[in-house]
């Protein structure tokens, strides 16, 4: 075992990492969500939904209490040192995350299908998810995303071409896919939604990558000058769509867009969108010797 | 102009029918949450003694964070859910059960819509994720039903709420607010997808 990094530590750690991310909005969402409330007209339903989520997220944080009720599959990415067993992190970060649910800051969402019980305590099969990577750091970082099941449920992925959309295999057939997603999610994503898109790789790995740009800082510029392009005009656009917060009208439909691209298969040109509500709840905690 | 209402539940058609599509109300009284086991059980078991408890009521599709403390249930957490997951149900429960008033996000479809109008009642909707502000206009957590085999988020919570802001938007008169954003934005979104 690596030696300034204990087990319980890490419990302890983790514990406080869930209940920040469940309770606190990043500074750059709460930041967009305040630039979007100055740009819709005073009294407007959008204005008006914009209000109660800036007002409930100070709430929330004051509170102490979880933001949004639904806090989905607690999504854990970690990045070790060498030393520390990756088996022991994971039992680690599960008791923190059932003790995180007995005291009220995580929903119990763990339903098996083959039963229909609910865990009571968000420990099941892939439930909770972890992303493990060793590094070349003597700390242990861990970063916690939770992801609403609405905002999963208008999450979508595509296989070009596509007939349908008149979508080809290129930046505006993955546009087009965007737009489409966007469209069909209405408010029932909780718009203004965050889009995370995945350009190729596989079902999977497309996905994943897709759901791994929500960690993304709306205000970073992506390094790739095609795929910032992408970004900047897909927002523009989105934002005309009228669809405003939570379906009712408005200026603000999406609040960041953010894409990857993955080597994909000759076969295959997959574009995976993970729609992230405006409650992008995502945190980041370092354990250990910062070097 | 938006109306800014106070609505006392149980209530009456008469009452909602007077309702419009962008009123904003604040709602006090008895509500029961419910979402899709619940709708499930409502309209296919129609269980006795939900009928005089849900009569004129208002019905939350909700799935809240509720913890035990002293003895009783605190509302910690309790935004509304997506409504049209419910779409297949919503129309016999309306029915059946003398339902008023629906909350929930998102809206509902053309045949929830139709229930409204026939039945007279209206659908309201919460901000999506506001769980904190919902939960401070929860008073007191009453009575819950199906805990044990439907989980926390599935059961069916009977709260007490005093002053719960929601949105009219869609009516009794069948306006929706949901219905006329889709088209415009069908508009929109066929202007910016041409190639």
């Amino acid at each position: 075992m690596n030696q300034t990094i204990s087990i319980a530590d890490i419990e302890k750690a983790a514990l406080e990492l869930i209940i920040r991310c469940s309770c606190e909005l990043p500074p750059d969402v709460l930041g967009a969500l305040q630039n979007a409330g100055a740009r819709e007209i005073p009294d407007s339903p959008a204005a008006m939904q914009l209000e109660a989520i800036l007002h409930n997220a100070g709430l929330a944080m004051r509170q102490q209490q979880p933001l949004c009720q639904d806090t989905g599959v607690p999504h854990f990415y970690i990045e070790h040192p060498q030393q520390l067993s990756v088996l022991e992190i994971q039992h680690a970060l599960e008791k923190s995350v059932a003790k995180a649910t007995k005291r009220g800051f995580l929903r119990p969402n763990a339903v098996d299908p083959l039963t229909e019980k609910n865990s009571g305590d968000n420990l099941g099969r892939a439930f909770p998810q972890f992303n493990f990577e060793e590094h070349d750091h003597p700390f242990l970082r861990i970063r916690c995303l939770l992801k609403g099941g609405g905002s999963e449920n208008v999450s979508a992925q595509y296989s070009l071409p596509d007939a349908d959309l008149h979508a080809g295999r290129d930046f505006s057939g993955v546009a087009a896919c965007v737009s489409d997603t966007v469209f069909r999610a209405q408010g029932k994503g909780c718009a203004p939604g965050i889009i995370g898109i995945g350009i190729g790789g596989d079902r999977v790995s497309g996905m994943k990558a897709a759901k791994e740009q929500l960690f993304r800082n709306l205000e970073d510029t992506n390094p790739d000058s095609q795929l910032m392009a992408l970004e900047e005009e897909l927002y523009k656009k989105l934002n005309q769509l009228g669809i405003g917060p939570m379906g009712l009208g408005g200026k603000t439909t999406v609040l960041g867009v953010k894409a990857v691209a993955l080597h994909r298969l000759p076969a295959c040109y997959f574009v995976s969108i993970a729609y992230m509500c405006w409650a992008c709840r995502r945190a980041e905690i370092r354990i250990g010797n910062p070097e | 102009m938006t109306r800014k209402l106070k609505l006392i539940l149980p209530t009456g058609a008469s009452a909602v029918r007077e309702l419009r599509a962008g009123d904003t109300l604040l709602l006090s009284g008895s509500i029961l949450t419910a979402r899709d086991r619940a709708h499930q059980w409502l309209a296919e078991e129609k269980p006795e003694n939900m009928h005089a408890l849900l009569s004129g009521g208002a019905l939350y599709h909700c799935g809240p964070i509720m913890l035990r403390q002293d003895n009783r249930w605190i509302c910690k957490a309790a935004g509304p859910t997506s409504s049209l997951r419910q779409e297949a149900f919503m129309a016999t429960i309306i029915c059946e059960y003398g339902i008023r008033c629906i909350i929930g996000k998102g809206g509902m479809g053309e045949a929830s819509a139709e229930a409204l109008r026939q039945y007279g009642a209206v659908y309201c909707s919460a901000v999506g994720g506001a769980a904190v502000l919902y939960a401070n206009a929860v008073e007191s957590v009453e009575k819950v039903f199906r805990l044990e085999d439907f989980g926390m988020p599935e059961a069916l919570w009977l709260m007490h709420i005093r002053d719960f802001p929601v949105m009219v938007s869609m009516d009794a008169q069948g306006n929706s607010l949901y219905r006329d954003v889709e088209a415009q934005s069908r508009r929109q979104y066929r202007g910016i997808s041409k190639p």
